[in-house]
């Protein structure tokens, strides 16, 4: 699905992930944010970050893995992305869906 | 009264998606404690509230100096696919055990204390039952601080009200 987010085409899937890193930026994250209910700030770019840092690492991401970054920890990222973190956060990040349970 | 209800129905549908679940957790084997645990933690990622009630055996899971030593059945269970009488070999539950939980480590399934700590974390709700705790003579020092409360049946079923709550016994 082709679609243009803050004057850029970019590519999504049908839950509306974004199917390219590559085609990732802040307005964009600003944007996808705000479909969540979410007004980023300062707190959120530094998750943003690791969790972009993970995936081009090909590491399966998990809460817990999140919990251990030393940038939040698990109350914090519920706190910062409410009603499922890692769905929300990952979105946001321009990343898959986390295929995760834990 | 009942003008009102007839339009609520009408004019908007209840949705069906699940707000709530509530976990009942009766048996203290490693593999319902961690059903239990991964139930709860997936539902609060999906933005789901969740609740455990630990009652009976599964109280064993929140008590301080159990937790770390629960143990997979090798009798009676035939999943393990070995002969009962092997299964009550002595030694055999703490090696299928620590097998089980060498390949829990690599999915990055936490240590059952470390899930309690996150299950709090991510605002899961964590009760004990008040009659189980008069049975085993357990107080409320003998568990771990994450529990929230020592509550009886009643108590729990009240916290159960309002729509699309899920009760699940484990």
């Amino acid at each position: 699905m082709e679609t243009t987010i803050a004057g850029q085409n970019i590519n999504l899937n049908p839950e509306g992930y974004l199917l390219d890193l590559n085609q990732w930026n802040p307005e964009i994250a600003e944007h996808i944010a705000q479909e969540e209910g979410i007004e980023l700030g300062e707190e959120h770019w530094p998750v943003l970050k690791f969790l972009q840092e993970q995936h081009r690492q090909e590491v399966a991401l998990s809460i817990r893995k999140v919990g251990k970054s030393g940038i939040v920890n698990i109350k914090e990222f519920y706190a910062l992305f409410p009603g499922g973190p890692l769905k929300k956060a990952s979105r946001i990040a321009g990343i898959p869906k986390p295929a995760s349970c834990i | 009264m009942e003008t009102q209800d007839i339009n609520q129905t009408i004019e908007k549908p209840t949705s069906k998606k699940v707000k709530k679940m509530m976990l009942i957790l009766s048996k203290a084997t490693i593999d319902n404690v961690y059903a239990c645990f991964i139930l709860a933690n997936g539902a609060r990622m999906e933005g789901i509230e969740a609740e455990i009630f630990f009652t009976f055996f599964g109280l064993e899971a929140v008590q301080k100096k159990k937790l770390e030593h629960l143990h997979v059945a090798t009798v009676g269970n035939p999943a393990m696919h070995i002969p009962t009488l092997l299964g009550g070999l002595p030694g055999m539950e703490s090696f299928a055990t620590s097998m089980m939980k060498k390949e829990m480590e690599k999915l990055d399934i936490p240590p059952v204390g470390e899930f309690i700590e996150i299950l709090e974390a991510s605002g899961a709700k964590l009760w004990a039952c008040k009659l189980a705790m008069d049975m085993f003579h357990l107080e409320r020092k003998d568990l771990v601080d994450e529990i929230s409360d020592v509550l009886t049946v009643g108590d729990f079923y009240q916290r159960a009200e309002g729509e699309n709550t899920q009760l699940l016994f484990i």
